[in-house]
């Protein structure tokens, strides 16, 4: 609804004025707080997203502590966290809600809103040679709709219940029964509440970045001109502007299970003694609407970190990156198959087996774009003049995390084995490494490689290097192990291990686990502080300090309203000529027509164009007569 | 930048336009979700489904929209003529019928009541109806008043190309949930 009423705002309209040199007037509310710039609510974005992700990791050491000790109070959680941890050891309801609010601002406001509301709002325009977004007024409010989701679902640990507990999924009947526990209460509305309002902020900024890309590209940039980066994000927010408002019809349904009485997804439960009057509901048709989204939701998460992973990979290895319409025809199948896989996350709900069948063959396939990406990425590296800058540490990193977590998708896509591996740890292990690290890693490469961009400074290398190897080697440490207790049939969810037999052999494990979790939670200090210190005090970056081709790069450092001081740079070839035989340098801009640049041009630069291969070759015809 | 570029960009009025597109897309996701829903929901057994005949008051809120649809092309037909004082006419004639639709769809609510299909109800194929019909009723209200924003521009004199805009705007959203409405209406009526 807002996106219709903003639509129409003259607000939207007015906002283009500004853009002159001549006549900015800035006051500190609308540059720093309601600013239309993209560049402006990227960082705002990107530090919302930072600090909620601080708060979720603190969420996990939590819940950490409890499953490495379980039998053991620590008072200092009592300091902490007062009633939700009652003589310093954590109260298992208050332990659902961790584990659900961590999965819910990781997913959702981390991986989903910090990534690509941070790089699409950042690279969309500059990449694309744009002044602004399509709309930057709807932009504007797209951040503050987000920042309200963030503060409603952090006020949830401010109500006396706690903050809801039903898990990330919210399945009901735990979501639409206010009493079926502590969880279920008002966290549980105000979970809801807070959905609501950042479906509506990812929705405004999807639509934003979807229709910049296909409207608003500079001369010269067409589809197959744009770096991977952009493909990536178009294609998360086609994703996104399909599959949200499904996540809205099966909310929608859910308050009405919740507030009004209604019958959806609610039948034939018996609780505390008393029969509800619900009857005749389905709990898998929620299932089915919240996984509707929810797988492309993981696909949300990873395709803006592989996009940035390409570009800053192909920057690093001074190489173009390999098989480009592979990369994105693959991004492309991917969003598509991302469509029909949903059913995989109900293998066991009692699905008809031949249905379950057609869900794993869709399953299957989509391992086939992945890996051509992998495939892809590897061959870029290969030959390649590597430079370990931290973002291409970062973006390996993202490749190794993609590929070890990827792999035991093929375990958990098939249905006869989901049957034993089916909420474990297992799948635990699967998700954290291939959507967690991966796009926490494609995120951090993002930030390392455009922290220049955003303020004109660069970041220490060195606290670099030291953040990539101890977030690296820490969560393989937190991961993997995770696989093995998994396959021995440990449920993931559980408050503690220590009333079965035979998982008490465990406990060892969790506590290594855990150990691991402190210290790559840890090492973040390590990017925090590299990361604030150097937005005032870091070493001032030249114009192009990557020596990249796109776009980008061609703004001044100052980073002044409407990108470009003058006129729009014209683009004349796609961003991945570097190293190119011939040429004097290892990169060529984009915005260097081929005319400068005979001595490099090859017959394909060309796309058949005979007048232009007649002049190329005259060219090289006379250029050999000079030699002889 | 020169005066005469700055001018050139705020009058490229397309993208905008093409949000309005790509939000219908997002309001036809939704209701394609519903109605998705709908079919899980009602296969689950032999007891589930509408069972009833469906009110008539949706048929003359049917002709009501439809209606209102012709006199918003009417509007803006008038306005790219020029004649500002006839989309005046036709917005008021559209604004009136969309209140009709309105009410009506309250009516049709009444009657189901009275006829003991509650939206409280064990077969929650019947509740959908009123889920249907009430998130459309909400984009009819954001309809609405998209078509007093013209109104209102177009009483306060504004340039032409922008009255013409907000007009379309409003238009473009008003005939989809006109066909969104006929496509849940045909939806029911193939259910029932």
């Amino acid at each position: 609804m807002a996106t219709a009423l903003t639509v129409n705002n003259p607000a939207s309209v007015h906002s283009h004025e500004e853009h002159g040199e001549h006549h900015h007037h800035e006051t500190f509310l609308t540059k720093y707080i309601f600013s239309q710039d993209h560049k402006m609510i990227a960082k705002q974005f990107l530090i919302t997203g930072i600090i909620m992700g601080v708060i979720a990791m603190i969420l996990s050491v939590l819940f950490r502590i409890q499953l490495a000790y379980p039998n053991t109070a620590f008072p200092f959680l009592e300091t902490l966290l007062g009633r939700f941890a009652p003589e310093g050891r954590l109260d298992p309801n208050f332990y659902l809600s961790l584990v659900t609010i961590h999965g819910t601002i990781m997913v959702f406001f981390v991986l989903t809103a910090g990534l690509s509301g941070t790089f699409s709002n950042l690279l969309i325009p500059l990449q694309l040679g744009a002044r602004d977004m399509a709309s930057p007024f709807l932009n504007m409010l797209s951040y503050w709709f987000f920042f309200t989701a963030c503060v409603i679902m952090l006020s949830s640990f401010f109500v006396q219940k706690g903050p809801a507990g039903g898990g990330w999924t919210i399945y009901p009947p735990l979501s639409a029964l206010p009493k079926a526990m502590p969880g279920s209460e008002m966290g549980m509305t105000l979970w809801l509440a807070s959905m609501v309002l950042f479906v509506a902020s990812q929705l405004m900024g999807g639509i934003n970045y979807i229709s910049t890309v296909l409207n608003m590209r500079t001369k010269g940039m067409d589809l197959w001109k744009m770096p991977l980066t952009i493909w990536a994000f178009f294609l998360t927010a086609i994703l996104g502007v399909l599959s949200f408002p499904v996540l809205v019809a099966g909310v929608v349904l859910l308050i009405f299970d919740r507030s009004m009485g209604t019958s959806f997804y609610l039948s034939d439960i018996v609780l505390n003694g008393a029969v509800l009057p619900n009857e005749g509901g389905s709990p898998i048709l929620f299932e089915h609407l919240f996984w509707f989204l929810g797988h492309p939701e993981v696909y949300i998460v990873i395709m803006p970190a592989m996009g940035i992973a390409s570009e800053v990979m192909a920057v690093n290895s001074r190489k173009p990156i390999f098989g480009y319409h592979a990369m994105v025809y693959s991004l492309i199948g991917i969003t598509v198959l991302s469509f029909i896989v949903w059913g995989h996350h109900m293998f066991v709900t009692g699905m008809n087996p031949f249905i379950g069948g057609v869900f794993m063959i869709t399953t299957l396939i989509i391992a086939v774009p992945s890996a051509v990406k992998t495939f892809n990425w590897l061959a870029t590296l290969w030959r390649g003049n590597i430079r370990f800058t931290p973002a291409m540490m970062f973006a390996i990193g993202l490749v190794s995390f993609f590929i070890s977590g990827g792999l035991t998708g093929i375990f958990l896509g098939n249905a006869a084995l989901d049957i034993n591996l089916h909420d474990t740890y297992f799948v635990v292990a699967h998700f954290h490494l291939v959507m967690g690290s991966a796009a926490i890693f494609g995120m951090l490469a993002g930030v390392y490689h455009w922290f220049p961009k955003m303020f004109g400074r660069l970041m220490d290398e060195k606290l670099g290097y030291l953040h990539f190897w101890l977030t690296f080697i820490g969560a393989y440490l937190v991961f993997f192990p995770m696989h093995f207790m998994g396959l021995d049939g440990v449920p993931r969810r559980y408050y503690a291990f220590t009333e079965f037999e035979s998982m008490k052999q465990w406990l060892s494990v969790n506590t290594f686990i855990t150990w691991a979790a402190i210290m790559s939670a840890l090492a973040q200090v390590a990017f925090l502080f590299n990361f604030f210190y150097s937005i005032f005090h870091g070493k001032k970056a030249t114009q192009n300090p990557w020596n990249a081709n796109t776009l980008e790069w061609t703004t001044p450092v100052e980073r002044i309203h409407g990108n470009w001081p003058g006129e729009i740079p014209t683009v004349y070839r796609w961003s991945y000529d570097y190293s190119k035989p011939g040429h004097d340098q290892d990169f060529i801009p984009q915005t260097v027509p081929f005319s400068q640049t005979m001595t490099s041009n090859l017959p394909h630069d060309f796309e058949d164009d005979p007048d232009v291969e007649k002049l190329q070759s005259e060219w090289i015809k006379q250029n050999s007569q000079e030699v002889k | 930048m020169s005066q005469s570029v700055i001018d050139k960009e705020k009058l490229n009025l397309q993208p905008k336009k093409f949000n309005m597109w790509l939000f219908i897309i997002t309001s036809f996701m939704l209701f394609a979700a519903f109605t998705s829903g709908f079919i899980v929901y009602t296969q689950g057994s032999a007891d589930k489904g509408i069972k009833i005949i469906l009110p008539h008051a949706f048929i003359y809120s049917t002709i009501v929209i439809l209606l209102s649809s012709g006199t918003m092309y009417l509007a803006f037909r008038a306005a790219k003529q020029l004649q500002f004082s006839k989309q005046r006419q036709y917005l008021w004639l559209t604004l009136i019928l969309g209140i009709g639709f309105f009410c009506l769809q309250f009516y049709a609510w009444t009657v189901l009541v009275k006829m003991g299909v509650y939206l409280i109800n064990p077969n929650a194929s019947q509740s959908f109806i009123y889920i249907f019909t009430g998130v459309h009723l909400v984009h009819i209200l954001a309809g609405l008043i998209l078509v007093i924003n013209s109104l209102v521009g177009s009483y306060k004199n504004a340039p032409p190309v922008k009255n013409i805009f907000r007009l379309e705007m409003a238009s473009i959203f008003w005939h989809f949930v006109d066909i969104l409405w006929i496509y849940l209406y045909v939806f029911l009526l193939l259910n029932q």
